[in-house]
């Protein structure tokens, strides 16, 4: 592995950066205090590709790397974290499914749509009683000849109430388990299906968190997603990809809010100086950002790996759980720095410490990341 | 349509500082982008491409380095790219510039030329109306937007200073183009991933229709007499108050500023 950045990396990365800093951090704070969906941003996205990076251009992506998508997640997350999550969930967690288990026919009828952004993606699979107990799926999808119908709830669902697409896992034999668990590609407007209450959230206020409701949802055979039985094998690694999205999101609200306060205590004096000349300053920066550096190390090592075809199951662990818990460090450390102006909203950190702590919990918590690792450790 | 667009890769002046001693440039550590009016240039060009399907040639003399520049006129959009880049070009100034820029142009087949209005490294507006009297191609400088009518003219507007000009214009010429007024495009995700599998074609001075020793040093004669950065020009303000008013509105202005 090279670990610099490719020279398409880096002119992607002037890109994504420039993006970042002109079109989505003037709306971050609004989008937070309002809990306000981007969703004007989400359209430039689009246009510009950004909602299809690595996505083949046969099915209208942009033909990029894992990579260059997780680049996206991190620079967007350092100056919004809720942007962050929009991109990671529609990427990660819509299209990645259907472009690793869908059909031709599948790739061909929502790929496009996504990849363009025209369509936003999400993906359902908690539910009130299966959170990081995932196999305890009560809801449940009937064959009824030549269609499915869906019935049960989902919640805490990212996008929900602005997504067409929704990838989302019910029971299709209870009495095996996890393996009569199945996927299916839902779509916005089926017969029996509801998107239900928002949930308000501590941070990422702006991502649509909402409940998913099928009543007698009527579902077409052909949206079935991989094998009859195959859905939990199906989630399972589709969230394995979708924590190096969550592990990029964490490191960027991380290094966003080391840029903040690298920024603030060059500028804010104290006892006659700036604070960042203090030895207690530097010295607590310095293990901040050596743990923000190696938290991007482990990212880039993972979705190398994605990129490569290689397992990356318990790197995707690692590299969630150690950029979580650095961002929810950093943060906090932050907004002390800041000091009584760092607990106000005139300074973007408390935002930040807010943002953080979700990484710490959706797509595994950090005990599952644990799980997850040790299984590997001692199988 | 054919369309040049010439541009330049210049340090971010934003972070520059002068070699107090020598009054040169300090460019280590600096980073290189592409020069805001020729990006303007550049997006002008792609907005013609876009509504009417022009061909966008951009072209650009320097050193290798230049090659990340014209990689991000591919990922915005550019069709083709040309680096003049050869010792013999070194030292020169907007005169050899414009020379051998114009001896490219003459190589290729064009309906319209459009370059910034200057470069942010040197301020002198000289290359984009030397290279139109190379060409012998009338000109409108500081244009902020450009429209093509039916008949196949162009209408441009053309920002002054202090006034604004709508011109018309047939056949073929040269525009120069205002950053401030243009708000230049991102490059595209899939632009950025085939930016490298494109060629960037380098050419040499033998390549182009030239005299050589019109060209760099020799065909320069500019000399550089001392640099420093420009000196901020600060928006007034206009109050309207009465004469007593004033003089304590000034009075606290000066004092805001310490310097009573």
């Amino acid at each position: 592995m090279d670990f610099s950045y490719s020279k398409t990396e880096q002119l992607f990365l002037q890109m994504i950066r420039s993006f970042a800093e002109n079109e989505v951090k003037p709306l971050a704070a609004e989008v937070d205090e309002q809990e306000r969906f981007p969703l004007e941003t989400v359209e430039k996205m689009g246009k510009l590709g950004i909602m299809g990076i690595p996505v083949p251009k046969q099915y209208g992506g942009a033909g990029g790397t894992v990579q260059m998508y997780i680049m996206a997640v991190e620079e967007l997350s350092r100056v919004c974290a809720t942007t962050g999550v929009v991109l990671s969930a529609h990427t990660s967690l819509c299209m990645a499914p259907i472009m690793e288990h869908g059909t031709e026919e599948q790739k061909m009828k929502y790929l496009p749509k996504l990849a363009s952004g025209e369509w936003i993606g999400a993906f359902g699979l908690t539910e009130p009683n299966a959170g990081t107990d995932a196999a305890m799926q009560q809801t449940t999808a009937v064959d009824a000849g030549d269609h499915w119908v869906l019935n049960g709830s989902k919640i805490f669902i990212t996008n929900a109430s602005y997504a067409h697409v929704f990838i989302v896992m019910a029971m299709t034999d209870k009495s095996k388990g996890t393996k009569g668990i199945s996927a299916f590609i839902v779509e916005k407007g089926m017969p029996g299906f509801s998107i239900g209450k928002k949930e308000l959230k501590m941070g990422i206020r702006g991502s649509a968190t909402c409940e998913l409701i099928f009543e007698n949802c009527i579902v077409p055979k052909e949206n079935l997603l991989g094998a009859q039985g195959k859905g939990f094998s199906i989630a399972m690694k589709t969230l394995d990809g979708g924590r190096i999205g969550i592990a990029s999101q964490a490191l960027g609200i991380a290094q966003g809010a080391l840029d903040e306060t690298v920024k603030y205590t060059k500028e804010r004096k104290q006892f006659g100086r700036a604070i960042a000349k203090f030895q207690n300053t530097q010295f607590q920066m310095a293990d901040l950002k050596t743990k923000v550096e190696a938290a991007r190390l482990l990212v880039r090592s993972a979705a190398w790996k994605k990129d490569n075809g290689l397992p990356y199951s318990p790197d995707a662990a690692m590299a969630k759980l150690f950029a979580a818990e650095t961002a929810m460090e950093v943060t906090t450390k932050a907004v002390q720095f800041h000091g009584g102006y760092g607990y106000t909203r005139e300074y973007p950190v408390e935002r930040m410490m807010r943002d953080a702590k979700i990484t710490e919990i959706y797509e595994g918590t950090s005990e599952v990341q644990r799980m997850v690792i040790a299984g590997h450790l001692f199988k | 349509m054919n369309i040049i667009v010439c541009i330049k890769q210049v340090p971010d002046t934003t972070e520059i500082k002068i070699d107090p001693v020598k009054g040169t440039l300090i460019r280590e550590g600096v980073p290189s982008i592409m020069n805001p009016d020729d990006k303007g240039a550049l997006e002008l060009a792609l907005q013609l491409k876009d509504q009417f399907g022009a061909h966008v040639t951009v072209i650009s003399m320097g050193p290798p380095q230049a090659d990340v520049m014209l990689r991000e006129a591919f990922a915005m959009g550019a069709d083709r790219a040309i680096l003049l880049s050869d010792r013999k070009f070194a030292g020169a100034d907007t005169l050899a510039t414009s020379y051998a820029l114009s001896g490219l142009c003459r190589m290729l087949d064009y309906d319209l030329i459009i370059a910034g209005r200057q470069a942010i490294d040197g301020d002198t507006a000289q290359v984009g109306p030397e290279l139109a009297e190379h060409l012998d191609l009338p000109q409108i400088t500081y244009v902020a937007s450009i429209e093509r009518l039916d008949n196949g003219h162009l209408r441009v507007r053309k920002e002054n200073e202090d006034s604004v000009q709508v011109l018309e214009v047939e056949g073929k010429c040269l525009l120069t183009v205002l950053a401030s007024a243009v708000e230049p495009r991102y490059m595209s995700v899939s632009g950025i991933v085939e930016a490298y599998d494109k060629e960037v074609e380098v050419w040499s001075a033998d390549k182009i229709d030239v005299d050589e020793n019109l060209l760099g040093l020799k065909g320069s004669p500019t000399k550089v007499f001392q640099s420093f950065p420009k000196a901020l020009k600060a928006p007034g303000e206009v109050h309207e108050v009465s004469d007593e008013e004033a003089v304590e509105l000034i009075v606290n202005k000066l004092k805001e500023k310490h310097i009573i």
